[in-house]
């Protein structure tokens, strides 16, 4: 059983947009290439070029199809450590290796002491956590710790790798338990969402929904097209129109 | 504006570094601030076709990370997710490490590894005997590279016709289908206004071209709240984010386009003052059938059209001062009955068989959708006008107060391309966005330089003499043919080209048709070659069609025992299936290792708003006997001593081709590369060469580009400020307008030819085809093999796309993307699995009239219900890529190209044309037709055909059980696991 800080001196933080994620694997790639030379370095790949490869990757996307009153969409569904206010993770470990950290909110596994229990697996509802069984510890997302505040970096290169990378511009980053800040802007303005927040482990991470169709799509106000000229024709429009 | 400290697409307040970034004293021993590398080097992605500019950041000599540069036009920061990869492709353990010569059975992988000067030797023998006497005899292809400026160059001063790259199993439809119309085209030459279109309409699948700046955009307009609507059979990747899908039926796409545009006429929804201006929509066309100048524009003295004007109720030069023109009506001129193009245009699409109702069914698409988005399009095009307020002045001395914009916009790419009648589908979007006056203004589709050119663009293909012994081509392979006489064929009107690319069988082949080349070899039609010369491309593979015959086709020996097709020679950085299919192995160097230039001469990185062009240049040194292809062409030219290619003494001209790059001029003062040009660097597009240009280049970050002025940025065909700066930087021969060319003269040339008018006819079996496809206006025709199979026996489409994170990457079995990806399913329509009594993970066999395949279905709700689609080129062959003998890839996936034929049906003149657009000679891949069969009990769980494994090349490390890449960074270990 480990101890987390009863609130934290930030809320750090992705909100990702479903409704621009396009499902293009940039963030998923873009994560595993920074954090396997990264905090927890490295990211093993289990089989490489075999039949039963089994890799260590921080994030994840899922596509698959959903089901509303209006029909089924399509949704694109990156996955990654919520960082929860409450992680589950974290309480079960019992050796103190997961831990949440009271500055900035970030869990993390101290991999000297993670004894590979994989107790934590269990207890996160959000399939969060990566074992790396060649190392023979827990891994995770560290929300890119080494590159937030990373000195060796240009200051506008501090945040995530995934945020940094992904094309279609669908992954924000920042404090959420700062209303004024500009992420908690844009969950508010959006409708942003926690998963599963009925168990109670107040994840930070946030999503912002595919817009319903109806609501989403601009309205048109579009005008049935008539005939232009039901008498004279179309041609016979083209004359009046050239002869103005 | 952005504050500079922010750059980059992701640059959001919602997407910066926290405002304080120092590190918190957490105390955990979390080290934040880890050295990342030791240096950062600049250059060009090519993880696919995008060419987006990377930072690689070096440590210890090894390749640490790679990001977007934020600086680059293309990519603006981003990376994709090929991108990231790029690590694990260029560490592949498939990479081939010395030049290989066969010494077993072609095809049974045995091979010994050789010097590279005993490999040139072999090449330069053998080439050299060929140029001395029948250059025509060397078959030179390339596949998804990036210098066909230099490939095509050296092509011409070999002397052989029988070059091309991979555009004609690509996008050649898309190419044509432009650059025909408009003078210009999707992707390479245009783009939508992603910062002020309102609404953009995206057809078929697009994730191949290009990569970042279509998500870029999708991401501005969601940000802005355009409405974005897809055309897609799939329901996948983009199409997922679109507030409309429709889920049409594949290869009916034009019809949808055609019933659009009767609605639009119907109501008088078109630009009528933007078709006079911009178009040849007024020019006059002669109604004289059976005269060899029906369906010609008539033609003044001077050679310009005539149109008519309504005051001076005469003919007058279209350019004529003042000109009127009318754009409907009969008239006569010097007693030949002529209408102007536009009464053509009426007449034909607003027949009733163009009519929503009359398509509704073939589409699959409802008749009331088509009206809602034909309504939508014109609300948007003439409600929602945009203004920007930026004067400019156009070709005739107008000044213009502001550039006024339709905002709709529209992109298409290989779903389009794909079928048989992918030309004239290109076209009719092309004539339905001219219609709405959206080409070229503000919120419309975009020219990016150095387009538009004249529709078609200039060059004609070269090699009427078929290639003669130690001479040079008179021109460039490849170009645009704009009459019957510019084909390439003898008098008795064969093909002269092996791949009868410019022949009656595919007039218009902008591109060659690369995919012909192995079955027309083999079968020494139109003649036996020698030397079949490949680079980068898996034509023993997921690059061909009916790959099973082509394997035999590599492999067949002649009545002498000799092997049908010569000699191969093979370029590849990779073990791909095609390296056991050769009998001499060029080894390639990866992209993180080589010069390239990614040219204006060739296939630039401009964008809308102004040229650029950009190098990659070798961030790290090969660990193997490898050697970059252009370096060794260049060899090659000047070991065979090709003009251009040694000095007035025989001594070679060009080191290798980074010296090339910086001193090659095609034309004086005009090289590969436009930036930094002059001796002191000083000038842009023309210039002397620059000792120091590649220096230039990689100061800048691997690129150059040249910001155009406001009113340089729109109306690029009729823009006095453009035309002048396109003219300075040796874009355009004359400052002189583009008139988008909705009536296609050239085509009509070919129709009056099939007539038996003109000075090159077709022979009588070609002349039924050449008439019906070469309509001067759009048209739409059943995909011809769809026509000519049992509809009933084969009732499903199927088609295939490539994973966002693989498209075009070269050997996407790399150890993180092949994780993604491992396994390609059949998806079917789940209502229509229901009906056959299929369910989720069946396996069944994929029948065509061609061939079957056997692999597993998964079932889904967004997908046309009339068709089947699966991830292509994710099956590979058992010993391929460095992939372990249980891979998925070679187990559980399938290639469909198996069932995909590369001949059509016999037809009625007894020929079998290839399985092409009858006009382009592109492949048709996406016309082909299945049926579904369950597998029967034992037949599940492996799919087939399977193949042989093949050989590992000597000299290649067996694949690693263990991958802990970046182990050696870890900030807090230093025992490196």
């Amino acid at each position: 059983m480990t101890c987390v800080p009863a609130a934290t001196d930030r809320k750090l933080g992705l909100v990702i947009d479903l409704d621009t994620c396009v499902g293009c694997q940039a963030c998923v790639t873009s994560c595993k290439e920074w954090n396997t030379g990264g905090q927890m370095a490295p990211l093993t790949d289990i089989h490489p070029y075999g039949g039963d490869v089994d890799g260590v990757w921080f994030n994840r996307v899922h596509t698959y199809e959903h089901s509303t009153a209006a029909g089924t969409r399509t949704v694109n569904f990156p996955r990654s450590c919520l960082h929860c206010a409450e992680p589950a993770c974290v309480t079960v470990c019992p050796t103190g290796a997961s831990y949440k950290r009271k500055s900035d909110g970030i869990v993390l596994v101290d991999e000297d002491k993670c004894i590979g229990c994989k107790l934590c697996s269990w207890a996160c509802p959000y399939g969060a956590r990566e074992f790396d069984v060649a190392v023979g510890v827990m891994k995770k997302c560290t929300l890119c710790v080494d590159r937030i505040y990373n000195d060796n970096l240009p200051e506008e290169d501090r945040v995530p790798a995934c945020v940094a990378a992904c094309p279609t511009s669908a992954r924000h980053f920042g404090d959420l338990g700062d209303p004024a800040s500009a992420v908690s802007a844009l969950v508010a303005e959006r409708g942003g969402v926690a998963l599963m927040p009925e168990l109670d482990y107040q994840p930070t991470n946030r999503y912002l929904p595919p817009r319903a169709r109806t609501d989403r799509a601009p309205k048109m106000n579009a005008s049935p097209l008539e005939d232009a000229s039901p008498h004279g024709g179309f041609l016979g429009w083209v004359d009046r129109m050239l002869s103005r | 504006m952005m504050p500079s400290a922010f750059r980059g697409a992701n640059s959001a307040p919602s997407q910066r570094p926290l405002d304080d970034t120092r590190a918190p004293s957490e105390g955990d021993g979390v080290e934040t601030s880890p050295k990342i590398g030791d240096s950062v080097a600049r250059t060009t992605c090519y993880m696919c076709a995008c060419r987006c500019g990377i930072e690689v950041h070096l440590r210890d000599g090894q390749v640490r990370y790679i990001n977007g540069n934020k600086d680059h036009p293309v990519n603006r920061g981003v990376i994709c997710g090929k991108g990231s990869a790029g690590i694990m492709q260029h560490y592949s353990p498939a990479r081939l490490r010395k030049p290989l010569l066969r010494t077993g059975e072609r095809g049974s992988g045995e091979f010994r590894e050789i010097e590279w000067d005993e490999a040139l030797a072999i090449a330069s023998e053998r080439l050299a005997h060929l140029r001395s006497t029948d250059p025509k005899k060397l078959a030179f292809f390339t596949g998804r590279d990036q210098s066909q400026s230099l490939t095509g160059w050296w092509a011409k001063q070999f002397g052989t016709p029988n070059f091309a790259a991979h555009g004609g199993f690509c996008s050649v439809n898309m190419a044509a289908g432009g650059l025909y119309t408009i003078g210009g085209s999707f992707w390479e030459f245009g783009e939508p206004d992603w910062e002020n279109t309102k609404y953009f309409m995206l057809f078929g699948v697009a994730e191949d071209h290009d990569s970042n700046p279509i998500k870029i955009g999708l991401g501005k307009l969601k940000a802005r709240g355009a409405k974005i609507v897809s055309i897609n059979p799939c329901r996948t990747g983009y199409n997922a984010i679109a507030d409309d899908w429709i889920g049409i039926r594949p290869g009916t796409d034009g019809l949808f386009v055609m019933a659009i545009i009767h609605e639009l006429l119907r109501a008088g929804r078109v630009d009528l003052d933007y078709l006079l201006r911009y178009t040849n929509a007024g020019w006059l066309v002669a109604e004289a059938p059976g005269t060899a100048d029906d369906g010609l524009f008539l033609r003044g003295a001077d050679g310009e059209a005539l149109v008519w004007d309504r005051h001076r109720a005469a003919a007058v030069a279209w350019n004529a001062s003042g000109a009127a023109a009318a754009l409907s009506g009969s008239y006569t001129v010097d007693g030949t009955p002529c209408v102007p193009v536009f009464q053509r245009i009426a007449e034909r699409y607003l027949d009733p068989n163009y009519g929503p109702d009359a398509v509704s069914e073939r589409c699959g698409v409802p008749a009331a959708e088509i009206r809602r988005i034909a309504a939508e399009l014109a609300h948007v095009a003439f409600e929602q006008e945009i203004e920007l307020p930026i004067a400019w002045t156009d070709w005739t001395g107008r000044r213009h107060a502001t550039m006024k914009g339709r905002p709709v916009a529209m992109h298409a790419m290989r779903g389009i391309s794909a079928h048989s009648n992918g030309f004239h589908t290109c076209r009719a979007i092309h004539l339905l966005q001219v219609l709405l006056g959206s080409i070229d203004v503000p919120g419309g589709f975009r020219f990016k330089p150095p387009y538009p050119k004249s529709a078609p663009p200039g060059p004609k293909p070269s090699g009427k003499d078929g290639g003669k012994p130690m001479t040079p081509l008179d021109g460039m392979p490849l170009g645009f043919v704009a009459a019957p006489e510019d084909l390439l064929v003898d008098d008795a009107g064969r093909p002269l080209r092996i791949d009868k690319a410019y022949s009656w069988e595919a007039p218009l082949a902008a591109h060659g048709l690369m995919h012909t080349v192995i079955r027309n070899a083999w079968a020494g039609d139109p003649y036996p070659i020698d030397t079949l010369f490949l680079y980068m491309a898996n034509m023993a593979w997921n690059s061909s069609m009916n790959t099973v015959e082509t394997i035999r086709m590599l492999t067949d020996r002649g009545e002498d025992g000799s092997y049908r097709i010569p000699f191969i020679i093979y370029c590849d950085a990779y073990n791909s299936e095609t390296v056991s299919y050769a009998d001499l192995v060029l080894p390639d160097t990866t992209y993180l290792e080589r010069h390239d230039c990614i040219s204006l001469l060739d296939r630039p990185i401009s964008d809308a708003d102004g040229p650029g062009d950009a190098i990659r240049h070798p961030v790290v040194k090969p660990d193997r006997d490898v050697r970059p292809f252009q370096s060794v062409l260049i060899d090659l030219g000047a070991r065979l001593g090709l003009p251009g290619f040694v000095d007035d003494d025989g001594a070679p001209k060009y080191r290798d081709y980074a010296d090339y790059i910086v001193n090659h001029e095609r034309m004086p003062g005009v090289g590969p590369l436009a930036g930094w040009r002059g001796e002191d660097g000083q000038s842009s597009g023309r210039g002397a060469p620059n000792p120091n240009q590649l220096d230039r280049y990689i100061a800048n970050g691997g690129f150059w580009h040249h910001e155009f002025a406001a009113e340089e940025r729109y109306y690029k065909m009729a823009n006095r400020a453009y035309l002048d700066t396109a003219v300075r930087l040796g874009f355009l021969p004359k400052a002189e307008p583009i008139i988008f060319q909705l009536y296609s003269e050239p085509l009509q040339k070919f129709r009056l030819a099939a007539d038996g008018h003109g000075p090159a006819v077709p022979p009588p079996a070609d002349r039924e085809r050449i008439r019906t496809f070469c309509d001067p206006l759009p048209i739409w025709f059943e995909p011809l093999e769809q026509a000519a199979v049992d509809a009933e026996a084969y009732p499903l489409h199927a088609i295939t796309q490539r994973p966002m994170h693989m498209y075009h990457s070269w050997g996407s079995q790399n150890a993180w993307l092949r994780q993604i990806t491992s396994q390609n399913r059949l998806f079917v329509n789940a209502g229509t699995a229901a009906g056959m009594g299929l369910v989720d993970d069946d396996w069944v066999w994929i029948e065509s009239a061609n061939g079957r395949v056997k692999g597993q279905i998964k079932l889904m709700d967004g997908v046309n219900a009339n068709t089947v689609w699966t991830w292509n080129a994710t099956g590979k062959r058992k010993g391929a890529w460095g992939l372990k003998d249980d891979a998925a890839e070679s187990n559980r996936a399938f290639l469909l190209n198996h069932a995909i034929g590369d001949l059509l049906p016999r037809g009625v003149n007894g020929k079998r044309y290839s399985n092409s657009d009858p006009v382009t000679g592109q492949a048709a891949w996406f016309d082909l037709r299945v049926r579904l069969r369950k597998c029967a009990r034992g037949e599940e769980g492996f799919a087939e055909p399977a193949f042989p494994k093949l050989r590992r090349p000597p000299g290649l490390p067996a694949s690693p059980d263990e991958l802990s890449f970046g182990a050696q960074f870890n900030p807090t270990r230093t025992d490196a696991r």
